[in-house]
């Protein structure tokens, strides 16, 4: 786990440490970089953030100020869209989660005889990533267009009301987000359950527990890393996510998210203060969410 | 994150030691039942779920064949003039975009590459004040949604004055792929057994030449997973790209700026070649795995 790894390194044994100079020659530039390009970024979005019109400015212009009402105004405007962004995440990170814990558990478990196989499989849940982003996203709204083969063999069939849509309601950007985060959700839960010991099983159905019981008592509880670590790789992303809420690919106008007006405000309207004040609610939100998540979950040791 | 360190194991075929697929329980034949639901029921949900995976790729793949006029939205024929002819459409475009996103992807790979191994080996090996400090400037980026990243340098770059162009692109991807390439090499140095590096000292080689001679070719396999992952994920970055590209077009920024009037089957083609290319790389990678191990199985 991402997660573990860079929280583990004391407890694992290791060789002796030295204190050296030459940690800071190796750690200094790459640390440097970050502080140059991640962690100022992040103070200059929240010095824009505050930022105020410039006085006799043109749009687009903006003088430093402490103008902290630039939070309440973009909350009043984009309510809308801060609920749909967590809410559209959310239903991703479930749906990928259901799809998901079945494809997993069969790859990490059930194939366990056959690495090769294994390993085969492991390619195809990563094989979207090969292929464009924008594209796949595109794929799937021309093949669920309302004049495709699969929205019109629907409909003839009465399963689909004449004049419905798919392309452009919410039920489609849920899709997408969750086709597009599945490998981010299966190769965490692969990597729990591929180390899952499946004597614990066999002890669970021979105290005569049902399969059910073994599965929400032993296999459940021991995935639990797998699961949060999953769970979390598809709700960051799909949270901020703007491409497929974006009207040419799979949203509408009332599907727009927070990654949506993020962008509109910083490269159309050019108003960098609601787009960064926008950026950091989104950011502060989605730590406490993971915060509370992960604490709730038992799982603190992962972060 | 620990899927993309999947992701550059499976990219790189190697990631995962066989100390590892020893610890875990011993593989067991179940014990002789009757057939059940479950048998049955397992495999045949992973290959619906497997062709539902691969639906918008087959999709991708079938219409850069398709004898499109300029929107390739319809089949209209098959044809392998756009294969032929990627570039001559736009004036070259889709050329041009796709050159671009290689060139970056080369170059911020190379940075992120060196950067993050080096602050990789520190970490395992070395003692130092901050530690904690350290680990969140790492695991911050790789928790912060895209467009806050990208929102972020942009607003930096808009306040210092620096214009948008290439090395803006490159300077933004780097920064994403260091903490990435430092999770994927130090599961790498974690696992390497430090006798073979006190044998070279042993036998009287000097700190350089135990490192270049001992260390570095067996840190290579993860070294060469992260630069994988590193320019898979600038390859198909979007968002942050999107921030702070300016008028630099990229192959994702092509796809996204034509995505209204529709794209060309050249896009298409491009992607699918990208896609061919990586697939055969990662299966021959784990082939040549599988194999590796199957001889480790006969000698031990």
């Amino acid at each position: 786990m991402a997660f573990a790894a860079f929280a583990t390194t004391e407890a694992q044994p290791q060789a002796p440490k030295k204190k050296s100079r030459i940690a800071l020659f190796l750690l200094l530039p790459g640390l440097l970089y970050l502080v140059l390009f991640f962690l100022t970024p992040l103070i200059s979005l929240v010095l824009t953030s505050l930022q105020a019109p410039a006085e006799f400015g043109d749009i687009g212009q903006f003088d430093y100020a402490f103008n902290w009402q630039n939070y309440v105004v973009v909350v009043q405007d984009y309510l809308p869209h801060i609920l749909r962004s967590f809410g559209y995440a959310l239903a991703a990170t479930v749906l990928a989660l259901l799809f998901s814990y079945p494809l997993a558990y069969f790859i990490g478990v059930k194939a366990r005889r056959w690495p090769l196989l294994q390993s085969l499989m492991l390619v195809l849940v990563i094989a979207p990533f090969f292929i464009s982003f924008l594209l796949r996203t595109l794929a799937w709204k021309q093949i669920l267009s309302d004049e495709s083969f699969i929205i019109t063999s629907l409909k003839a069939l009465s399963l689909l009301a004449p004049d419905a849509h798919f392309t452009g309601t919410p039920f489609a950007v849920i899709f997408g987000l969750t086709y597009n985060f599945i490998p981010f959700m299966t190769l965490p839960l692969y990597s729990t359950l591929e180390r899952l010991d499946t004597r614990y099983l066999e002890a669970g159905s021979d105290l005569y527990a049902n399969p059910l019981t073994v599965f929400r008592k032993i296999t459940v509880p021991l995935s639990m890393p797998g699961i949060v670590a999953g769970t979390l790789l598809t709700f960051i992303p799909a949270a901020g996510d703007y491409i497929n809420a974006s009207r040419d690919f799979l949203g509408g106008t009332d599907t727009q998210m927070m990654g949506n007006v993020i962008e509109a405000n910083f490269l159309v309207l050019l108003n960098y203060p609601a787009a960064a004040a926008l950026s950091i609610i989104l950011m502060a939100a989605i730590l406490v969410l993971v915060g509370v998540y992960v604490k709730r979950s038992g799982t603190e040791d992962l972060l | 994150m620990s899927g993309e360190v999947q992701a550059a194991a499976v990219l790189g075929g190697l990631a995962e030691s066989e100390q590892q697929e020893l610890a875990r329980g011993p593989v067991r034949r179940p014990r002789a039942r009757r057939f059940g639901l479950g048998d049955w029921l397992l495999p045949a949900y992973a290959v619906i779920a497997f062709v539902f995976l691969l639906i918008p790729i087959v999709y991708t793949f079938v219409f850069s064949f398709n004898d499109s006029i300029k929107s390739n939205i319809s089949w209209r024929g098959f044809t392998l003039d756009k294969w032929l002819n990627v570039c001559n459409v736009e004036g070259g475009a889709v050329c041009e975009a796709f050159g671009n996103s290689i060139v970056i992807g080369l170059t911020s790979t190379i940075i992120a590459t060196t950067l993050g191994t080096a602050i990789a080996i520190a970490l395992v090996r070395y003692r130092f004040r901050a530690r904690s400090a350290i680990s969140l400037l790492l695991f911050l980026p790789m928790a912060t949604p895209e467009v806050v990243l990208g929102a972020g340098l942009a607003a930096q770059f808009l306040a210092v004055g620096v214009p948008k162009d290439m090395t803006t692109i490159i300077l933004a991807h780097t920064m994403f792929c260091i903490s990435f390439v430092v999770v994927t090499v130090k599961a790498r140095v974690a696992s390497l057994d430090p006798a073979l590096e006190e044998a070279g000292r042993d036998l009287y080689g000097s700190p350089q030449q135990v490192f270049w001679r001992v260390t570095f070719p067996l840190l290579t396999p993860g070294i060469l997973a992260a630069a994988l992952l590193s320019f898979a994920l600038s390859f198909d970055d979007f968002i942050i790209t999107n921030f702070n590209s300016g008028s630099v077009s990229t192959f994702p920024k092509y796809v996204y700026i034509s995505a209204s009037r529709g794209i060309p089957a050249e896009a298409n083609v491009i992607a699918s070649a990208v896609f061919l290319f990586a697939l055969v790389l990662v299966i021959s990678a784990q082939v040549s795995r599988a194999a590796r191990a199957k001889r480790l199985a006969q000698l031990g």
